[in-house]
């Protein structure tokens, strides 16, 4: 699933790491209600300055609220939001030095492009020459240069994006919002702008705060992630973290796939962990230590790309890192195969094999009977 | 060719629905004005109709076409016609700014209301409509006259000593035009306010514009056609109005709807009277259709 994205970078330096680095946002106990809703629920934060942080997270999770607040247009109920040493939360939005890039663009559509990009510049009261200078600047970072005289509806849907960036970048805030940046574009359009979002990101070094539903999106520009469900952070971390090593089922099965067991903690030592499934009869080891100690009910996450598949003669039992079962459906995806395994208690697992071959026919078939194995590292044991 | 009946029965319907605007423009718009423009280019008679024919047969079995243009050169010569012109035009236009200024804010409270109590606002605006124009006017003949509500009221307060002069005046005019037509300003002002996106004023204000100046730089130029419309629908009608000014206005206040009147009924000058029509039709219809001409060419490009 983690492809070499453009999130992947160079000796990327990273401050969160560091006891020492002074975060440049940091938000503390931020809550927003809605009647009996609490959309956004007692959020702590620490963003560090020309960090790309991706807010991920299913409708409903309190992500654009929380967006909404640090832009200025939501006022929390409580909790403090400081960036750069500023308290933001008494101050307006036309004082605060953000700016955000809406999902549907909101570009003024009687102005001309270059009247967009420069509305803001003109609020400061900036001289005409350096209004034009800068936004033809702008315009040629997010090259748009030549169009500035068009209308919005004369347009594409890219090139709308791309004024709705630089609109929102030519003030040179501390920070830039953006509320699904790419929602609106098409599937062939949206990785190339990936990168081209995460190059400007890197030339101007502004620090971002991306919200999206899309994982992948997440995943491949973001330096971190926070993944939010109910208001709450479920976890935070790089890309690769959030991702290898998820605390949660939800944050497991929320990036990526799952395969999710239920099983008891039988022994703890210094070489990983031994979990006993309730409902199958095998056992899962860990190379980590158990969330919880011995006789404590855990959750045990595995990736299907983690997972080898093979053929085995019938009435095979399962065992330590095992699981015997027969196949019920195949999904062929090109680049993979999805097995979905039928197990002895009705669930399933499903594992993915990579296509490294030119398969005319596949190896494993339905009804086949087989085995499901996995490395130790593989297992990852959660508490919740 | 399958199925040639539905083809050519359905060209048929796209004819009619083309057609049908045209035809009821032509019957119902330019037959009655060219009704009139003969009316206005024939001389007065005594008889039934009161106005000769411009169209006669001499004794010599002649067609002949007698175009009276007396009544035009009257109104371009006679500064009273003139004046009453310059009025209307003026207590009209008066009246579309005062109905815009307190129409535009009502149109923005209901469109920024919650979705749920805009229809029962709607509604508000519209309620006047449920009972008689001519009743609604001659009840403010009663608030406003020596002996009103109004006076009554300002001599219990104290204010005045003795009843004040309100009815009969140029205030009651425009009093009376801004109370009637004040719906036609807030409709179109409505529709237009309640599609601007509010994330636009949200974009304004992220990008530095406090409050007045996100309304003047984004709100109130999108709102632009809606202001337009309901200008329109205000200047037009007020510009021709007989009932208001005649019923409240005092006998000063000669505007073109009642000289019309005048002409028509008291003078049975019905030439005169078509030509005062005509005239004021022209002078509406040909800027306007200029103005849309204007835009429609700045929109396309």
């Amino acid at each position: 699933m983690p492809q070499g994205g453009p999130g992947a970078r160079p000796a990327a330096p990273e401050p969160w790491r560091d006891p020492e680095a002074v975060p440049y946002l940091r938000i503390r106990g931020l809550t927003r209600r809605f009647g009996e809703v609490t959309a956004v629920d007692g959020i702590d934060l620490d963003i560090y300055r020309g960090e790309l942080f991706a807010l991920l997270g299913g409708s409903g999770s309190g992500k654009s609220t929380l967006l909404r607040m640090l832009a200025g247009f939501e006022r929390p109920d409580a909790g403090t939001i400081i960036l750069d040493g500023q308290d933001l939360v008494p101050v307006p939005p036309y004082e605060r030095p953000v700016n955000m890039m809406f999902q549907s663009y909101a570009l003024f559509p009687h102005m001309t492009v270059a009247q967009n990009v420069g509305y803001g510049l003109r609020q400061e009261g900036l001289p005409r020459s350096e209004i034009a200078a800068r936004v033809a600047e702008m315009l040629d970072l997010v090259q748009l240069g030549g169009l500035d005289r068009r209308r919005p509806d004369a347009l594409s849907g890219g090139q709308r994006q791309r004024v709705a960036l630089a609109r929102s970048l030519v003030k040179r805030p501390k920070l830039l919002l953006l509320d699904e940046p790419l929602g609106a574009l098409d599937k062939s359009l949206r990785e190339a702008t990936q990168f081209e979002l995460v190059n400007i990101q890197e030339r101007t070094g502004t620090t971002f705060i991306m919200v999206t539903h899309d994982q992948e999106e997440a995943m491949t520009m973001a330096t971190r992630i926070a993944v939010m469900t109910d208001g709450r952070l479920a976890q935070v971390g790089t890309p690769a973290e959030v991702y290898e090593y998820p605390t949660s089922r939800f944050v497991a099965s929320f990036l990526g796939t799952a395969n999710i067991f239920e099983g008891i903690v039988r022994r703890a030592g210094a070489t990983g962990a031994l979990v006993e499934s309730t409902a199958l009869d095998a056992l899962f080891q860990s190379d980590t230590d158990p969330p919880k100690p011995e006789g404590g009910r855990v959750f045990v996450a595995v990736r299907p790309e983690k997972m080898r598949i093979e053929k085995v003669p019938e009435g095979a039992t399962h065992g330590t890192n095992r699981l015997a079962g027969t196949v019920r459906d195949i999904a062929y995806y090109g680049d993979f195969v999805m097995y979905v395994v039928a197990l002895p208690d009705g669930s399933v697992a499903r594992v993915s094999r990579p296509t490294e071959t030119r398969l005319t026919a596949l190896p494993i078939t339905w009804t086949d009977p087989v085995a499901v194995t996995w490395p130790d590292f593989a297992t990852v044991l959660l508490a919740q | 060719m399958s199925a040639p009946a539905p083809v050519a029965s359905g060209r048929l319907v796209r004819l009619a629905v083309l057609v049908l605007p045209y035809a009821w423009l032509a019957v119902f718009f330019l037959l009655p004005f060219l009704i009139v423009a003969k009316i206005a280019l024939s001389e007065v008679a005594l008889g039934i109709p009161p106005y000769a024919p411009i169209l006669r047969w001499t004794e010599e079995n002649v067609l002949t076409l007698v175009l009276n243009l007396g009544n035009f050169a009257l109104l371009a010569e006679d500064r009273f016609y003139l004046d009453a012109y310059l009025r209307s035009l003026r207590v009209a236009a008066v009246s579309a700014v005062l109905c815009l200024l307190i129409g535009y804010p009502m149109a923005y409270a209901i469109a920024r209301s919650p979705e749920r109590r805009r229809p029962l606002l709607l509604m508000l605006v519209v309620l006047p409509f449920w009972t008689s124009f001519l009743l609604r006017v001659m009840a403010w003949i009663g608030i406003l006259q020596d002996q009103g509500v109004l006076n009554g009221l300002l001599l219990w307060l104290g204010v005045a000593q003795e009843p004040v002069r309100l009815l009969y005046t140029d205030a009651a005019v425009y009093l009376g035009i801004v109370y009637c037509y004040l719906p036609f300003m807030v409709l179109p002002l409505y529709a237009t306010l309640a599609r601007l996106d509010p994330v636009l004023i949200e974009a304004a204000a992220d990008l530095g514009a406090r409050p007045l100046r996100a309304f003047l730089t984004v709100t109130l130029p999108l709102s632009l056609p809606g202001i337009a419309a309901g200008f329109m629908l205000v200047f037009i009608p007020a510009v021709g109005e007989f009932v208001i000014p005649e019923l409240l206005g005092g006998p000063s206040a000669q505007l073109v709807g009642r000289v019309l009147w005048v002409e028509f009924f008291q003078n049975r000058d019905w030439p005169m009277a078509s030509a005062l029509a005509v005239t004021l039709l022209l002078l509406l219809v040909v800027p306007i259709a200029l103005f849309q001409h204007l835009t429609a060419r700045r929109t396309r490009r």
